[in-house]
């Protein structure tokens, strides 16, 4: 057989080999390709179906239910001398009642029942302008306030009356008085302010996310300022000044260990160091900052340090070749081209730090706190522990507010990512 | 096995690739202009151009590996014995397992001599046993002169291999497809003089059986071990002839300009 | 407030002393023979001196000055109380101390001897405090002054003050980084110090081995404590079980995703993708918590329960039962939340450690003609097995170290079984429960917290020094 004839039959033994296997080859190929699809295909639509799902059960908190009743203040109810004492609820119930033409009987099951749509806001309100001026005792007030939270979600479509009348907290005549109010125009509908201005409550209704803003706002600032200049100055220590030694393989090892420790043991830690070791007082902003700032330290630090090492080695001899010292070099020329990462990360860890719930049940957090916190060592909550707390809560109304301050605390974490976003676009330099 | 010159002179050398009016962008930026080359049958072609000069590019357009990168465009037509390269019907799979290729830099698998070797028979299907897969590896490393250095380590890592004989680990594992084309993009570059010298021999040696397309920096390398020299310049082919005629006596003054040294 | 004046006092005075150094260094300025160091830094030097060890005195006075008193007031109990036991003669010193600041003292009656020991403890109590106060004031002032006097006239011509400063400098850089090893040592140290009074109570090997999980019965005695209510393999088995189930969840999806996206996906999908799948990641795990508790573990006790209503009365009677039984707290509903959660970690970690891989071993598998999953799957996918391997390990350290899923989603019954259909509860859970509410610190049931915390933190840390060594060795590879 010459050569050539020999080469040819080998060509052609290879091609019919291999396109033998091509079509089962090609398959397998398509069948990897589609795992690959499906992965990504199905993590996204669980972030499509939390997301909706959260704000589906969520969005309705942002509508407010508001009633104004005329409420008739009987003389003979009121004790001029001492207003605080008198019944407002009940005079509140009675006007209803009267607006919708009934009238209470003598055990008070239909005023009762009147008060469970009605918040005890109104009666509050009453007190309030009658401490203010006893001269209104006798004359007919107007008082706007909203609905008790389960007679909202009646409004809102979460209780509906094609439900058996047992199952569901409104009877058909507590759902007949709500139509004619409505009917009357007394419910007016608009957007929940009052869930910004309000802090937490035990009434779902008078319930709202102010003292847990602040609260985190107040925590935040902590952490910020101790753990944005200790991790920057940590970090910049580690890349540009510290010696390669055993102490500073140390200090690395530590620290990306430290980034991922679980945060509960930061909570551990906080307990028994800072409150009963420091005598930091509970539930405060300032022991939970310190906590956060502990937590948020190994990943500002590791964030400034792969900021610093996209600085290229050049910008440094140049400083140095000008006469320049480490430390002026560094504060002069390097920090400052790096902020814009450093930047991020710290944007990023706050965000983080924002959101984290499990360090701060360990520190006391989890109390009931009816306002907004009194200083840094007053106690305070915080948004994803209200979240944590109002979830427990086995009302139904709560479960809306719940996902409603979920929304909140979504849109706080969407703004800073943003920010991280624009922070990085805006400055960031390409070398 | 009868003598191989007997062949070339009974058949005179056969255009094995036929390219024609190839030209490659790169998203905006044209890398190849019009160019049109005859690769022979059974011998070294060496692609020669000062850096950025398009003949890595044309290098890649043989066997579709410009497909991997994105925002490739590939035009005109390239054959292989008269078969278009860039036939939708063709898939690149089975063109890549008959045109080889070596890379810049020896790029084995960080598997075991072993199954760098057996990598390609294996997932083409050639072998048909154990027994068959374990000849297809060896006569492929004695071929690239590599066994009797490795007979005794065939079951070590190939990273663990010197430079040189990394290259010629990848080239047992081009050959083991027994492919009919083998391109070989500076395969020289990243070696010493004398892992170099061996990898000259080798090609010389492999040019029997493969038609062979080598891309180099250096014209030494290009004169020795090459018959035909193709010059880039800029992404156009400039001059293509005998290797000897392209050294002695070049028709362009860029090619007279680059062989002497006075640019690239 | 004492410290905030002091505070603003010092910076103050520091401040002049800037002013001053300055200003002395700019009248030494002249030729021929110029400043080794600019005047700014002369300033800085003696404002360093002025400000700093005062400022370092008031704030140690600040935080410790309080203890310290209280200490020297409880050293010498006086003999009227000799006859109070323990407990009382704590509520003795407290009201002395309370009533000193003004504050709030308890109810207790204090009479004849006892009043006028209690009266003598206040005055003795105020006298300490004000020595403190007054003291570090006194301290402060001495150290301000003399540490301006004595750095002032230092300042000469050739005086490196650049040098000097930036030795400060360095000083509070190292203290930075030393902050982070601090951290450490302290969760260290409050993590075996309290496990050690826990495993005081209850011997250790009880606790790692034993199979009974009760903490709120061991209150009453500490016999019954030993005897095994602290046993917590139930909890490393419901803990293991709900890690199991997220890993099941996320290693196939995420590593999935990662391929497709650094192998597949256009530059186009990828900058759409990443982004999304990001945003999965920064979604805090309290909102994970709340959609495993009110949705998914609905829906899933909906779904098994209809199922088992298909059952009962067939081949599978037993089994229609026991699913018609499923509660929403079951193991399934929290390790599958808890899979959502840790998908994009996977894919992130997995897709850095594939795009590692270098290019030139993917040419050349795609050169010798194997197709893009034959080289995924034969050639970049072994390459970068210890990577992802290591990725895997710290995501289940996540998994384990997580507490907000578990907590809202998962049960309290401590259980060992391996039924994802079961009620579990997990280390965090446990630690949670036992520290939200009361505090007494003594209690074994308290201190059990710290010992669950010890083995979590080992048991994280382990994992994470195995992972970081594979991720290092594997890189290395490659550099």
């Amino acid at each position: 057989m010459t050569d050539a004839t020999q080469n040819s039959a080998r060509a052609l033994d290879l091609r019919t080999r291999v396109e033998a296997r091509l079509k089962a080859r090609n398959a397998s190929e398509r069948r990897f390709r589609l795992y690959g699809r499906v992965a990504i295909i199905v993590a996204l639509s669980f972030l499509a179906v939390l997301v909706g799902r959260i704000a589906v059960q969520g969005w309705t908190t942002f509508i407010d239910t508001q009633v104004t009743v005329q409420v008739y203040l009987k003389p003979e109810r009121i004790d001029a001398a001492d207003p605080s004492l008198a019944n407002y609820d009940l005079l509140v119930a009675e006007s209803v009642l009267a607006s919708v033409g009934e009238q209470d009987d003598d055990y008070g099951e239909a005023s009762g029942k009147v008060m469970d749509i009605m918040s005890n806001d109104l009666g509050f309100q009453l007190l309030r302008q009658v401490k203010a001026d006893p001269s209104l005792i006798g004359k007919t007030v107007t008082v706007t306030g909203p609905l008790k939270a389960d007679a909202a979600l009646y409004f809102k479509g979460a209780i509906s009356r094609s439900t058996d009348e047992a199952d569901r907290k409104l009877n058909d005549r507590q759902l007949n008085w709500l139509d004619k109010l409505d009917k009357a125009g007394a419910v007016k509908r608009g957007f929940n302010w009052q869930f910004f201005t309000r802090s937490d409550s035990t009434e779902p209704e008078q319930a709202g996310v102010l003292g847990a803003v602040v609260g985190s706002a107040m925590m935040l600032l902590i952490t910020a300022m101790l753990a944005i200049p200790i991790g920057v100055l940590a970090a910049t220590y580690l890349e540009e000044f510290a010696p390669k030694n055993a102490w500073t393989d140390m200090i690395e090892v530590n620290i990306n260990n430290l980034a991922a420790v679980p945060s509960i043991v930061y909570g551990l830690l906080g307990l028994a160091v800072f409150i009963n070791g420091l005598g930091v007082p509970r539930s405060s902003p300032l022991v939970g900052g310190l906590v956060l700032a502990l937590m948020a330290l190994p990943t500002v630090i590791i964030a400034t340090r792969s900021a610093l090492k996209a600085v290229p080695p050049s910008i440094r001899e140049a400083a140095l070749g000008v006469g320049a010292s480490r430390t002026q070099t560094v504060f002069h020329h390097v920090l400052p081209l790096a902020m814009p990462g450093v930047m991020t990360g710290a944007i990023l860890s706050l965000a983080h730090a924002l959101g984290e719930t499990a360090p701060l049940l360990m520190i006391g957090m989890v109390s009931f706190v009816p306002g907004v916190p009194d200083g840094f060592t007053g106690a305070a909550t915080v948004l994803p522990v209200q979240v944590f707390i109002w979830e427990n809560a086995s009302e139904r109304a709560f479960h809306e507010r719940t996902a409603g301050a979920i929304l909140v605390l979504l849109a706080f974490m969407v703004i800073m990512n943003l920010a991280a976003i624009i922070v990085r676009r805006r400055f960031e330099r390409r070398w | 096995m009868p003598s191989q010159r007997d062949d070339a002179a009974a058949q005179g050398p056969k255009i094995k690739i036929r390219a024609r009016d190839v030209n490659v962008f790169y998203g905006e930026k044209q890398a190849l202009f019009d160019v049109s080359l005859d690769v022979p049958e059974r011998s070294v072609t060496a692609l020669i151009g000062p850096s950025g000069c398009g003949k890595s590019t044309f290098l890649r357009c043989i066997n579709r590996m410009n497909d991997t990168i994105p925002g490739a465009v590939v035009k005109g037509r390239i054959e292989i014995d008269g078969e278009d390269v860039n036939d939708k019907a063709l898939d690149p799979v089975v063109l890549r397992a008959r045109v080889g290729m070596v890379f810049q830099k020896p790029n084995p698998f960080p598997k075991t001599i072993f199954e760098n070797v057996a990598y390609g028979p294996r997932i083409h299907g050639i072998a048909s046993s154990k027994k068959d897969l374990a000849e297809i590896v060896e006569r492929s490393l004695k071929r690239a002169g590599l066994w009797a250095e490795v007979a005794d380590r065939l079951h070590q890592p190939g990273t663990g291999l010197s430079g040189g004989q990394q290259q010629r680990l990848v080239i047992a594992r081009a050959i083991a497809v027994s492919p009919e084309v083998i391109l070989m993009d500076e395969p020289c570059s990243a070696l010493d003089p004398i892992a170099t010298a061996r990898i000259e021999e080798l090609i010389d040696e492999l040019r029997h059986q493969y038609s062979i397309v080598i891309v180099t920096h250096s014209m030494a390398q290009a004169a020795r071990v090459s018959q035909k020299t193709a010059f880039f310049h800029m992404g156009k082919l400039v001059e293509a002839g005998a290797t000897d005629e392209i050294f002695t006596n070049p028709k362009d003054s860029r090619t007279q300009d680059y062989i002497t040294g006075r640019f690239g | 407030m004492f410290t905030w004046v002091a505070l603003a006092a010092l910076i103050l005075f520091s401040g002049l002393s800037y002013f001053a150094g300055r200003r002395r260094a700019a009248g030494l300025q002249g030729a021929p023979v110029s400043l080794h160091s600019l005047p700014g830094y002369h300033g800085a030097y003696v404002a360093l001196w002025a400000g700093v060890p005062a400022a370092l005195l008031v704030l140690l006075s600040a935080g410790f000055g309080g203890p310290l008193g209280e200490v020297l007031v409880r050293a010498a109990p006086p003999a009227a109380i000799s006859s109070m036991d323990a407990f009382q003669s704590d509520v003795f010193f407290d009201d002395a101390l309370a009533m000193s600041r003004g504050q709030q003292a308890s109810e207790t009656v204090y009479e004849g001897p006892q009043k006028a020991a209690l009266d003598a403890a206040i005055t003795k109590s105020r006298l300490i405090s004000d020595l403190i106060t007054y003291g570090t004031l006194a301290a402060a002032v001495v150290l301000a002054l003399s540490g301006a006097v004595l750095a002032y006239p230092r300042l000469a011509r050739d005086f490196r003050a650049r040098n000097r400063v930036e030795g400060w400098i360095y000083a509070v850089f190292l203290a930075c980084s030393v902050t982070a090893v601090l951290t450490t040592v302290g969760i260290v140290a409050s993590l075996v110090w309290e496990s050690l009074r826990f495993f005081h109570a209850v011997p250790i090997q009880s606790f790692l081995l034993g199979t009974e999980w009760d903490p709120q019965i061991a209150m009453r005695t500490d016999q019954y404590a030993s005897a095994g209510a602290f046993g917590a393999v139930p909890l490393f088995a419901g803990t293991f079980l709900i890690m199991l189930i997220a890993m099941a969840v996320a290693a196939p999806i995420g590593l999935f995703s990662a391929i497709y996206l650094s192998e597949y996906a256009s530059a186009l999908s990828r900058s759409i993708i990443k982004p999304l799948l990001e945003i999965l990641a920064g979604v805090p795990t309290v909102v994970y918590g709340f959609f495993a508790a009110l949705t998914v573990g609905p829906l899933f006790r909906a779904g098994f329960n209809a199922l088992g209503a298909q059952l009962v009365g067939g081949e599978f009677d037993a089994l229609g039962q026991y699913l018609m039984q499923v509660q929403n707290q079951m193991a399934l509903v929290a390790g599958a939340v808890m899979g959502i959660m840790l998908i994009p970690f996977v894919s992130s970690l997995s897709d850095d450690i594939i795009n590692a891989v270098p290019q030139s071993l993917r040419d050349g598998s795609l050169a010798m003609g194997a197709t893009r999953s034959e080289t995924v799957k034969k050639v970049v996918l072994p390459a970068a097995l210890p990577g992802i391997m290591a990725a895997m390990l710290l995501a289940v350290s996540r998994a384990v170290g997580e507490t907000m899923i578990v907590t809202m989603a998962a049960g309290l019954q401590a259980k060992t079984t391996f039924n994802p259909l079961d009620t579990v509860t997990t280390v965090t859970v446990q630690i949670v429960t036992l520290l939200t509410g009361d505090q007494e610190f003594d209690s074994p049931k308290t201190l059990s917290a710290f010992g669950l915390g010890l083995t979590l933190f080992v048991v994280t840390l382990g994992l994470n020094i195995i992972a970081l060594r594979i991720v290092q060795k594997y890189r290395e590879q490659y550099d």
